[in-house]
């Protein structure tokens, strides 16, 4: 499988193209890359932020002339005809052009006339498209209202209005739950069986593993290029499971293999603890590892991109220190700081959130998982008092929310999904702001600031205006000012939405170092391996709590396949589904 | 108590960073206000400096002449046509190049000598009723003048009536002595309103009126650390447009500045708390701009500042007590141009501070409504 169909659908031979920064230096996105895929194939262009996917995906369509080399689509060369192209082609980028206002068929229609499809085929094409996307029930739904997993659908049967004969996808499943993430792939895996070249870009990892092709892309160079499985053995013989030692959270533990020097990457699983080691014996030369049992596992296609990475120039480098707090925030374990009880809310008739009920103890790490729309949201924003509940109870750190409001704030720290401090103010005027937002002044404010930057990183960056941070600083910052005032409880609205694989491992040393400090941390997430980290989640589906346990006790909801225990993912779909009155899926079906 | 205090000054001095760091805000602050000034303050005059006309001398006589030579000697009036026939009336006011055509009749020195009244038709352009009417009424002037002098050479004796006009506060009828003065407030509510109906929304669009709202704020404390800055610009928009005034339009200002600034303090409150009931409302920054714009132009345009309220119908007057530019104007020119004490302006100051004292505590209730 090393050489594509004869005449392949796109192919890139030596391709190069630098940008100009506003500031002046020029980068270059791609250097020097060749790759082609062949008719009816489904590959994947992998990589972390910055590596150039979308660039390329740009090149492809005619949108962009490369600087250098030959860029041919359909054997039609895109620097010469890229009409001939965009005729042919279709591309959906990252934020799809959907009009919030109109309904999902009106969409569909403005679509359509854009390419001038006939009121003949539009009839055809839409049963099809509404057939395969689930959308049929929801046509008079506005887009705007359409949850995120629904609008990428629309977006995608948008896409395919004038059936193309390849299909470019930029980051297709970002910000999309599992449920959805897994119909999005059943409608590309049937495109693809109906004969269209499909081509993706992707920052999750184990979406390339289904695919026949894959590209590795870092900071614009090549890394790898072939079918998955290549790039997997990349980590043979490497992959562990480590058990941490007697009384110590997986999650610590991983904090400490990941500073080890010869441990590429490193993520909790099941309690336990998945390493990619430089060495493909045991990991005798790592003394956090000879202080337990570490046994072989299979590699997966993340193992093998990790250690492509560090071998490229190591990625271990993006990590800093774990956040730490001035002192402890005292020792009292088993207190509860959250009860939530019976927590209801309505929006007229609809019941976003239906009795929750879960508690979380001081220092933990508690996750409300589950599908977009499901009350994640709704639930979180009455927790931080931003939406009154209708009904229930809310305690924060023995402060009834519902009645004394402001007083409840004094001991929460929130960061949005979305960056949302001033982007005009700089780095060190917001941290200001906040601080005297929360009542410090004098000598306590310039040393809640001092650690703030110096605990964040943040040095350099004190007089940049904070929009024009780079992506990782603004989140940084987020938390920063979220930590001035000391909180005992941190909010974190997926804070890992669309970040790369890197950011998140670097978010989640920080969130761990936190917990282990005593803050209780409580997160919105529909990354499932995220919920890992936790000490326990809640998953929730049309507003209920479905299931609620450590992740261990999650994923004994659904059984692996044969040799394999099941997935967070798997699990999360098994509840979901059985929630619904589903059959619950197949095991291990969910993606590869 | 303290700890509120502390809270609002923090929320104060971050929108007088957000906007004046940002040269694009700094420019809408400051710019257009200024350039406006000197756009109204040199154009939208109602007094005419020319008038173009034509005449149609069917008498050709020595008293036409001397008439026409006095509209002429008048440097207001300019003669465009000595028109021949009647038909060119018609061309010359169609195709606006006269905004008068004046027509002698054949007797006209015959009437005169004889002592009898002559007539002398005016024809006006009355497309735009303003500025004919101010036309004609600078051509009566002059025939009143030539009235005078003619029986005065003629030995017809004096008219028995005679006015003498003198009118008070503007000597010279200077259009913009009024106009000047009245943007004051109209270029202020303009900007202030807008300016903080987008404060908020921007803040809610951006996510970071959550990221407020999570903060020990209460309600009360944004409204006040977003009231005060606003208000605090809208002064400064003020003071710029009062020294242009003075020192470029050389308007003498002769009333007190204490009474005057109250009296913008109070209206300001006013424009700010009706932005931020707009806000309140409003979802977003387009819903924001909309919902100012649509109060700002009635209030503008029903204000007085170019037609009088009170020759207004009846039910839209009552309806104008809500308007707090009305009462602005009112005030602004009154002090600037009369020297009005503060008992004559009670009737401006109580409706400003009742509009601004709903409005802002509406504001706040609404906002308190939307979080509880």
């Amino acid at each position: 499988m090393t050489t594509p169909a004869s005449s392949p659908a796109l192919r890139l031979d030596a391709v190069c193209k630098s940008f100009c920064r506003e500031t002046g230096e020029s980068v270059l996105a791609l250097d020097n890359i060749s790759f082609s895929v062949g008719k009816g194939e489904l590959a994947a262009l992998v990589g972390p932020d910055g590596a150039g996917k979308t660039t390329l995906l740009r090149l492809l369509t005619g949108l962009m002339k490369s600087d250098r080399g030959i860029v041919s689509v359909l054997e039609i060369d895109a620097a010469k005809d890229p009409q001939a192209i965009q005729s042919r082609v279709a591309y959906m980028p990252q934020k799809f052009g959907l009009y919030d206002d109109l309904t999902v068929q009106e969409n569909l229609d403005l679509y359509a006339d854009l390419h001038g499809i006939t009121a003949e085929e539009k009839r055809r094409q839409f049963a099809d498209l509404m057939e395969m996307t689930g959308l049929d029930p929801f046509q008079k739904r506005l887009a705007g209202k359409l949850s995120g997993g629904m609008k990428q659908k629309l977006g995608l049967a948008c896409t395919l209005v004038r059936t193309p004969e390849l299909l470019l996808l930029d980051e297709p499943t970002v910000g999309v739950d599992p449920l959805s993430r897994r119909e999005l792939w059943e409608i590309i895996r049937r495109l693809v069986k109906d004969g269209m070249t499909v081509l993706m870009s992707s920052s999750f990892l184990d979406e390339a593993e289904g695919c026949e092709r894959v590209l590795v892309l870092n900071e614009g160079k090549e890394l790898a290029e072939g079918p998955p499985a290549e790039v997997r053995n990349m980590a043979l013989g490497r992959t562990f499971l480590a058990q941490p030692p007697q009384g110590m959270k997986a999650r610590d533990f991983q904090a400490q293999l990941l500073a080890e020097p010869d441990v590429i990457d490193a993520v909790p699983e099941g309690g336990q603890v998945r390493l990619v080691s430089q060495a493909r014996s045991g990991g005798s030369q790592s003394t956090t590892l000879a202080r337990t049992t570490a046994r072989a596992t299979p590699a997966r296609f993340e193992d093998g991109f990790m250690v492509l990475l560090d071998q490229a120039g190591g990625a271990k480098q993006t990590y800093t220190e774990a956040v730490q707090p001035e002192k402890p925030l005292g020792d009292s374990r088993h207190e509860s700081v959250v009860e939530v009880r019976n927590l209801v809310r309505h929006f007229g008739k609809f019941v976003a959130v239906d009795h929750v009920s879960f508690s979380v103890k001081r220092g933990e790490i508690f996750g409300l998982l589950g599908p977009n729309g499901a009350g994640k949201t709704t639930t979180f924003r009455m927790l931080c008092g931003l939406l009154p509940a209708s009904e229930g109870t809310l305690t924060i750190a023995g402060t009834d929310v519902r009645r004394n409001r402001a007083s409840a704030r004094q001991h929460l720290g929130y960061v949005a999904q979305k960056f949302s401090l001033y982007g005009q103010l700089t780095v060190g005027e917001n941290l200001d702001f906040f601080a005297r937002a929360y009542g410090l002044g004098g000598e306590k404010k310039r040393e809640r600031i001092a650690w703030a930057i110096s605990q964040f990183k943040l040095e350099p960056f004190i007089l940049l205006p904070s929009a024009q941070l780079p992506g990782g600083y603004k989140q940084r910052l987020a938390m920063a000012a979220a930590l001035l005032h000391r909180p005992e409880i941190l909010f974190l609205d997926e804070p890992t939405s669309g970040a790369d694989p890197f950011a998140r491992r670097e978010f989640w040393q920080r969130i761990t170092s936190l917990a282990a400090h005593g803050v209780t941390v409580i997160v919105t997430t529909h990354l499932m391996a995220e919920a890992e980290y936790c000490d326990r989640a809640a998953i929730l589906d049309n507003g209920k709590v479905l299931a609620q346990g450590t992740p261990a006790e999650l994923r004994a909801h659904a059984s692996g396949p044969a040799g394999h225990s099941a997935t967070m993912e798997d699990a999360f779909i098994a509840i979901v589904l059985e929630g619904r009155g589903k059959p619950a899926a197949k095991p291990g079906a969910a993606q590869s | 108590m303290r700890s509120s205090f502390f809270r609002i000054l923090a929320l104060i001095r971050k929108e007088f960073l957000a906007v004046l760091k940002d040269p694009r805000s700094r420019f809408i602050i400051f710019v257009p206000p200024i350039l406006q000034c000197f756009i109204f303050g040199y154009a939208a005059s109602f007094d005419l400096n020319s008038i173009p006309y034509a005449v149609f001398d069917q008498d050709q006589s020595a008293a036409s002449a001397a008439f026409l030579s006095r509209l002429d000697g008048s440097s207001i009036f300019r003669r465009q046509a000595v028109l021949g026939r009647s038909e060119d009336i018609h061309t010359w006011i169609d195709n606006c190049r006269a905004l008068l055509v004046i027509q002698i009749g054949q007797d006209f020195e015959r009437h005169l000598l004889a002592g009898e009244p002559a007539q002398v038709q005016v024809i006006a352009d009355g497309r735009n009723s303003n500025t004919a009417g101010t036309a004609l009424g600078y051509f009566e002037i002059v025939v009143e003048a030539f009235n005078a002098s003619w029986r005065a050479n003629h030995g017809q004796g004096s008219p028995t009536i005679r006015t003498v006009t003198r009118s008070w506060f503007n000597p010279n009828l200077d259009s913009r002595w009024s106009m000047i003065p009245s943007l004051i407030g109209t270029l202020t509510m303009m900007g202030t309103l807008m300016l903080t109906a987008m404060s908020v929304a921007r803040e809610r669009e951006q996510g970071t009126f959550d990221q407020l709202l999570v903060t020990p704020f209460r309600p009360f404390e944004i409204m006040a650390g977003k009231a005060l800055p606003n208000i605090a610009i809208g002064l400064t928009q003020s003071t710029t447009i009062l020294l242009i005034a003075q020192f470029w339009f050389h308007i003498p200002f002769v009333g007190s500045f204490l009474l005057l600034y109250a009296g913008l303090g109070l209206f300001l409150m006013a424009a700010v708390g009706l932005g931020l009931l707009v806000s309140s409302i409003a979802a977003t920054m387009q819903q924001a701009m909309l919902y100012a714009f649509l109060l700002v132009m009635p209030f503008a345009l029903l204000s007085g500042l170019t037609t009088p309220v009170n020759s207004m119908p009846e039910f839209l007057q009552s309806a104008l007590v809500i308007n707090p530019l009305r009462y602005a104007l009112d005030l602004t020119k009154r002090i600037y141009l009369e020297n009005a004490g503060f008992a004559q302006l009670s009737s401006d100051f109580l409706p400003l501070t009742v509009i601004g004292l709903v409005t802002l505590f509406g504001a706040a209730w609404l906002f308190r409504k939307r979080l509880t």
